[in-house]
């Protein structure tokens, strides 16, 4: 199966990517949002929503995605210790944009032991706190199909993404100073291909399609896993940052807590949306309105020294001259 | 010998006709222009990073990453330079129990009428609240700074102490920018009061006007001074 | 595999136990999660640790390391016990009725004709009664006492729920759920596969380990069926290939066998391959071993190998041992009798069990050689590494000859899979630097040594200097070459059998398949199993149509697979008696009233009548077996034994030490501990991450996984005061290791009789070269211990002890 060269976005990962060159669709005329007032085309050109869709209860953690990851964003993440756990590296890093995380869980309802591997990284929030936070115009853009990117020829490395982030998956490079993390490939999927890790991983455990797609075939997934005794299972898609790109499919999705602290219920923290809101705005205005109001008040009034002042301040200073331990010594004696 | 209760140990009458007062010595005055000159750096910097619309800012420091980077060395610079300026004038800034009088007719003081006010030392308690606002604004910018200084402390706090150092650094920013515009606005204001940090000298009508403990004390003092 | 990695997704039942398939195998893994996915298929996982498979198992059983065969006669045990048994299959598709001679017997863990002194058995009496006809003898009411089918339901009455509890340490509760959802696999229109690998075959008894899974398979009627079948999970990449073509010590490619000493002749050789069928009517296959062998003899040595000098059989060297495995190499050359050693392909020094005896080994040759893409640790043996290596070079006058060859990356020819699939590949790079094919190595060795026998002469020059070597660039076999002649071809014109005088193949041909060899030298064939790979019809291997007509998974035309293309082995047994299929629904090959047709290749003559012919055509018997006669040295049913280095003694006769029979030599007996010194059981494994010592040249793998460590229970770790990614030391009585620490629930202890049994996992991958951290291999502690049948390394079950390690690793 090859990918139709007149889909807009690619519908799967595995399927042979068009072979005639293709013209990437990822540009700036696709974006419909864009960091810190950074352009937007004013037509973005309309692409299907994607997703990629991670089922954990597929994935046997061999970080294949890893791995691809690394090969086709040619980072070189370090040879790190062993520190008696299976992530490695043990976090995310600048040259690691996804990782496989590894909770080990005593099941109380079940008595059973569970193994949760879930593949972290970027969840392409329909509604990014990282572009919320971001001061740098164009450094975060998000395109019509939902993909949201980091733009690091823009970027100023102040790490704001990373406090806007409610899945905490920015890094900053202390190399050259950028922020990264996965950019749901979409330098592959600009020209039909699916994301690497996607492509690498063996058990379809991380697929991608359209949206649609993916969440339809998340409840198939479901389904399945309920009839297995799974009887929370659901899709992790969660509202509260718009939905996201990037899903997952959770045999416990009532506890997304215990897979490595997947946030319950993410969304932009507060200060932050204050932070960029309110903080600024008032704080602007404030600053304008006090200054223009110094300047109205200044040219209306002023406090000036009259000339009886300078007088009677000679007066005092000749009067104290003459007096020895004169005026002022009074009040000096208890200093 | 007679002590200062009023004064600093540089303050001194300079000429008697007309009256000329020593207000602050050069090394003072280097300090306040210095911290001036950070501080208006650090609004221009924080600025561009603050809001969009202010982003061109950066261009004056060379770019975005150029800004991102130098801000907090100039944070850094200001703290220094304003502690050094704190050392020196805090003892002159400490409430009085003039001060409350000077508050209770703060009406007094915006109309310029100042024969309703008691007569007060170095400084009168709105140069005060400049001062203190400024002291505890800096600290708390200074602290919020490391915090979100990601370039050497990326792991000093939390992500989530981290966000509301952020915001708590950008209200404070706001503060003392506001601080800030108060004090240049009650300097020109007040006239007569710039040549303290330009000549380091104010007028001796100044001081007797706004001032005039501060005066009498230096003017008690005038034949003890050398012998300090 | 008896089946194929796309075959999985037929499956209701995935077992894996003694492998770990989702970590060691995760591309053909992906079958598994497609059976899940699209049929509803479970999977277990028996395994002492909870491993990466495990997390996505609808069930797990934790099993102590090396009592596996208790747990599956416990399963055979409970499928009798409670009528899970596909009786149709088990009467007419195994040798389940069979009369077994009344001499046969076991008792205190051992089969009648144990010989101590030897250490082996006398086999005479694990056989069948053979009638006046020349048949063996049957009884179909499976009622005679003597029948396999009772001999077994006696042999597996003792290891019951409670004994594998006791035993294996897995909780009875746990066991009996198992063997429920097993149990249900036993309809015919149910299906369960067994994954398994190195788990069941890397200990002193792996071959029983498996024959117990394949009993197992045969009673619940899942061999030769689609989503069933016994499916060894490869290691290598074309570790397959290696076995088909004869790198074992006593086989010569296809799996026929090297003479021994005790056939000095060709008559005497052919005798005991007769293979004459022994029951009436039944195809045993192998009685064309002779078409077999002498086309192999015939591409070997060409015109010199005639009809009278019985096809230069006496150019083949006759083994004077079973075996020369690379524990007798090394042994061997531990006592100074091996002098030169080829290492290619592999990195002994840390892949053979036992390393202080390796490297001694070693150290006493004269000439090592080792051939492969990258550096290993091998060829750096004499190489002092600090703590990673201590050696004193200056002591070891080995002289070493590296020579860097491609990887598979860089040639050209077929990789045989676990489904015995030959998948071409083209070179997607050049070798770098110096690096040489290995056939051009391989061809420059063999030239200098014919053009020295040329030369010099010497006691024996004819198998060198006659050997068939007719390639284009006699420096360099091209694969098309090599491959062409492992299909063999016709020497002169062979005529139809059936009509004689139309010619079926003409002289110079490639053969069509091995149906066309002949034994009287008119075929030359290299592998006759390979035969049909690459025919007159081209290279079948390179196929790439990935075309499944009804989504069998058979993908009957991508690629090529022996034998004959078939993707499913004994397939005929996938229908009933009269041949309809079992499962109507998973419908593989039938007959269709003249023939057998199908998805598949049928694995029977097209012809051959249902009810007159049994589907397994490569037995004597017609049928599978049950009771496999004198063809394992260790006993005709698996019998529980435990690992050399065990905590607990033999249930069955506490005196025995393991295997009676297993690969032990008189100078590694002393350097086996006890539970007393080394209280703690280990077992060795490979991690995702990495593939065996390769991988931590590279730098991804490397950061994945970076660094030695060993697992152990929250428990152990509690107990000795370790913590989690401290560094610990491990040692048996054969040396040490240090490592990090892996403290995790994932391994519990196990109670065996009544104590806790701790399990502490050690993974490979690490030595003292490459771009991942300095470490060590399992094999610093494991036993210089082999399986009684094939002599894999006694890896998976030894024992150690741990203790927390102060500071960090030197050099």
């Amino acid at each position: 199966m090859t990918i139709a060269p007149n889909v807009d976005s690619p519908r799967t990962a595995t399927a042979n990517p068009p072979v005639q060159p293709a013209q990437g669709n990822l540009g700036q005329a696709a974006v419909v949002r864009s960091s810190a007032g950074g352009p937007v085309a004013e037509n973005p050109t309309a692409l299907t929503p994607v997703a990629k869709l991670i089922d954990v209860s597929k994935c046997i953690g061999c970080k294949a995605c890893q791995s691809a990851c690394v090969e086709w964003n040619d980072t070189h993440p370090g040879v790190e210790e062993n520190v008696g756990v299976y992530e490695n590296p043990h976090d995310l890093t600048p040259d690691m944009f996804t990782l496989m995380r590894f909770a080990e869980y005593d099941n109380p309802e079940t008595g059973d032991f569970e193994w949760l591997i879930r593949k972290d990284g970027c969840m392409h929030c329909a509604d990014p706190g990282c572009l919320t936070a971001c001061p740098a115009p164009g450094a975060i853009v998000q395109y019509s199909n939902g993909i949201v990117d980091f733009i690091h020829e823009n970027c100023i490395g102040c790490g704001y993404c990373v406090s806007g982030c409610p899945f905490d998956i920015p890094r900053i490079s202390q190399v050259d100073h950028r922020s990264y993390k996965c950019t749901l490939c979409s330098d592959r999927v600009a020209v039909g291909q699916g994301p690497a890790c996607a492509k690498a991983c063996p058990t379809h455990a991380i697929t991608f399609g359209t949206k649609d797609d993916m969440t339809a075939l998340a409840a198939e997934r479901v389904e399945d896993l309920k009839s297995r005794g799974y009887d929370n299972a659901g899709l992790y898609d969660p509202q509260g940052v718009g939905g996201t790109h990037v899903m997952y499919v959770l045999h416990h999705a009532d506890k997304p807590g215990i897979y490595n602290d997947l946030p319950e219920d993410p969304q932009i923290a507060g200060v932050v949306e204050n932070w960029k809101g309110p903080t600024k705005t008032v704080g602007l205005a404030a600053i304008g309105l006090a200054a223009l109001g110094s300047v109205a008040m200044g040219l209306f009034s002023r406090v000036a020294v009259e000339p009886e002042d300078e007088r009677h301040a000679e007066d005092l200073v000749d009067r104290a001259a003459a007096i020895p331990g004169g005026e002022g010594s009074g009040e000096g004696k208890d200093a | 010998m007679t002590g200062r209760r009023y004064s600093e140990p540089g303050d001194r009458i300079l000429s008697r006709d007309p009256v000329s007062v020593r207000r602050y010595a050069g090394f003072t005055r280097l300090n306040h222009w210095f911290t001036a000159t950070t501080l208006i750096l650090l609004a221009l910097s924080g600025f561009a990073l603050f809001d969009p619309s202010l982003y061109w800012l950066s261009s004056l420091f060379g770019g975005g990453q150029a800004t991102r980077w130098v801000h907090p060395f100039i944070g850094i610079a200001l703290f220094v330079s304003f502690m050094i300026l704190f050392v020196q004038l805090v003892r002159h800034n400490l409430f009085r129990r003039e001060d409350a009088v000077w508050a209770r007719n703060i009406g007094a003081v915006v109309k310029g009428d100042e024969d309703r006010l008691p007569e007060l030392g170095k400084y009168n308690l709105g140069q005060k609240f400049v001062f203190w606002a400024m002291f505890w604004l800096i600290v708390v910018l200074i602290a919020t700074g490391f915090m979100i200084w990601y370039q050497f402390f990326p792991e000093i706090v939390s992500v989530d102490t981290r966000r509301i150092a952020l915001m708590v650094h950008s209200i404070a920013a706001v503060l003392t920018i506001l601080t800030l515009i108060l004090h240049v606005f009650a300097a020109i204001w007040t006239r007569g009061t710039l040549s303290a940090m330009t000549t380091g000298t104010v007028s001796g009508g100044w001081a007797f006007r706004h001032h005039r403990k501060w005066l009498r004390e230096l003017a008690g003092r005038q034949r003890t001074d050398p012998a300090e | 595999m008896t089946n194929s990695w796309t075959d999985i997704k037929n499956t209701d039942l995935v077992v894996v136990m003694g492998g770990n398939a989702a970590e060691a195998h995760p591309c053909g893994f992906k079958w598994v999660t497609e059976a899940k996915h699209h049929r509803g298929a479970k999977l277990i996982v028996v395994d002492p640790r909870f491993t990466r498979t495990a997390s996505v198992s609808d069930y797990y059983a934790p099993i102590r390391p090396g009592t596996d065969i208790v747990f599956l006669m416990a399963l055979i045990r409970h499928m009798i016990e409670n009528d899970k048994v596909q009786w149709d299959y088990v009467r007419n598709y195994t040798n389940a009725a069979y009369i077994v001679r009344d001499d046969f017997g076991w008792s205190d863990g051992l089969f009648s004709g144990y010989d101590e002194e030897k250490r082996d058995y006398d086999k005479k009496s694990w056989d069948y009664v053979i009638g006046d006809d020349g048949f063996a003898v049957t009884d179909p009411t499976l009622e005679n006492p003597r029948c396999v089918w009772q001999l077994l339901r006696a042999h597996v009455d003792a290891y019951t729920p409670e004994l594998v509890e006791r035993v294996c340490g897995t909780p009875a509760d746990r066991f009996l759920k198992v063997a429920e959802m097993i149990g249900e696999c036993s309809s015919p229109t149910k299906t369960m596969t067994s994954m398994y690998a190195l788990g069941w075959t890397q200990h002193s008894k792996g071959a029983q380990n498996i024959r117990g899974m394949a009993m197992l398979q045969l009673i619940l009627g899942n061999i030769g069926v689609r989503g069933g079948g016994m499916n060894a999970l490869r290691g290598h990449s074309n570790i397959q290939g290696l076995t088909d073509i004869g790198l074992m010590s006593n086989l010569i490619p296809g799996y026929l066998n090297i003479p021994t000493e005790q056939e000095p002749d060709w008559a005497t050789y052919m005798k005991s391959r007769a293979f004459k069928p022994l029951r009436p009517g039944q195809t045993s296959y192998w009685q064309n071993y002779p078409k077999f062998m002498v086309s192999f003899m015939k591409s070997m040595w060409g015109d010199a190998a005639t009809v009278e000098n019985d096809w230069a059989y006496h150019y083949l060297p006759k083994l004077d041992v079973p075996a020369y495995d690379v524990l007798r190499i090394f042994e061997m050359m531990d006592q100074g009798r091996c002098n030169i050693y080829f290492c290619q392909g592999f990195n002994g020094l840390l892949a053979f069990p036992d390393r202080g005896k390796v490297t001694r080994a070693l150290s006493k040759l004269k000439l090592l050689v080792t051939i492969d893409p990258l550096e290993t640790e091998t060829s750096r043996f004499w190489e002092n590494h600090g703590e990673h290596n201590d050696v004193d070079p200056a002591a070891i006058q080995t002289e070493v000859l590296q020579l860097p060859s491609s990887c598979f990356a860089e040639d050209e020819g077929a990789l045989v899979n676990s489904g015995r699939w030959l998948q071409w590949h083209w070179p997607g790079a050049e070798p770098p630097g110096e690096a040489k094919l290995d056939t051009w190595i391989m061809a420059q060795v063999f030239l200098r040594v014919r053009d020295l026998y040329l030369k010099e002469g010497g006691v024996f020059p004819d198998p060198i200097v006659n050997l068939t070597w007719d390639y284009a660039d006699a420096n360099e076999p091209t694969p098309e070459e090599l491959a062409k002649e492992m299909n063999g071809r016709a020497l002169s014109d062979l005529s139809d059998p059936a009509d004689p005088s139309k010619t079926l193949v003409k002289a110079g041909q490639q053969v069509l398949n091995f149906s066309q060899l002949r034994d009287d030298g008119s075929t030359a064939c290299g592998c006759w199993i390979y035969s049909g790979s690459w025919n007159e019809n081209g290279n079948n291997m390179a196929r790439r149509d990935n075309s499944d007509p009804d989504s069998t998974g058979a993908f009957a035309n991508w690629t090529w697979s022996w034998p004959l293309n078939r993707r499913i082995l004994y397939n005929r047994a996938s229908s009933d008696l009269d041949g309809n299929p079992w499962d109507d629904s998973r419908r593989l090959v039938w007959w269709d009233g003249a023939k057998w047709t199908g998805y598949d290749v049928p694995d029977i003559a097209p012809t051959a009548k249902p009810g007159e012919v049994g589907p397994f055509i490569m037995n004597q018997e017609g049928v599978s077996r049950l009771f496999s006669r004198g063809l394992m040295r260790d006993g005709p049913f698996p019998t529980h034994m435990e690992p050399f280095e065990s905590p607990m003694a033999n249930v069955f006769n506490p005196a025995m030490r393991g295997n009676p029979v297993a690969r032990v030599f008189e100078s590694d007996v002393a350097r086996l501990g006890d539970s007393a010194e080394f209280p703690f059981v280990a077992t060795s494994y490979r991690l995702t991450e990495h593939f065996h010592y390769w991988t931590k040249h590279n730098a991804v793998n490397a950061a994945l996984q970076p660094e030695f460590f060993v697992e152990i229970s929250e428990q152990l770790a509690a107990e000795k005061g370790i913590a989690k990614g401290g560094r610990v030391r491990v040692w048996s009585k054969r040396g040490e290791v240090w490592a990090k620490a892996l403290v995790t629930k994932r391994i519990k202890p196990l109670i065996c009789d009544g104590k806790p049994v701790h399990v502490v996992g050690i993974p490979l991958h690490w030595g003292f070269v490459g771009a991942a951290r300095k470490g060590w291999g399992p094999n610093s502690l494991t036993p210089f211990i082999g399986d009684a049948n094939v002599e894999t390394p006694e890896f998976k079950a030894f024992l150690v002890n741990i203790e927390p390690a102060a500071g960090e690793a030197v050099s």
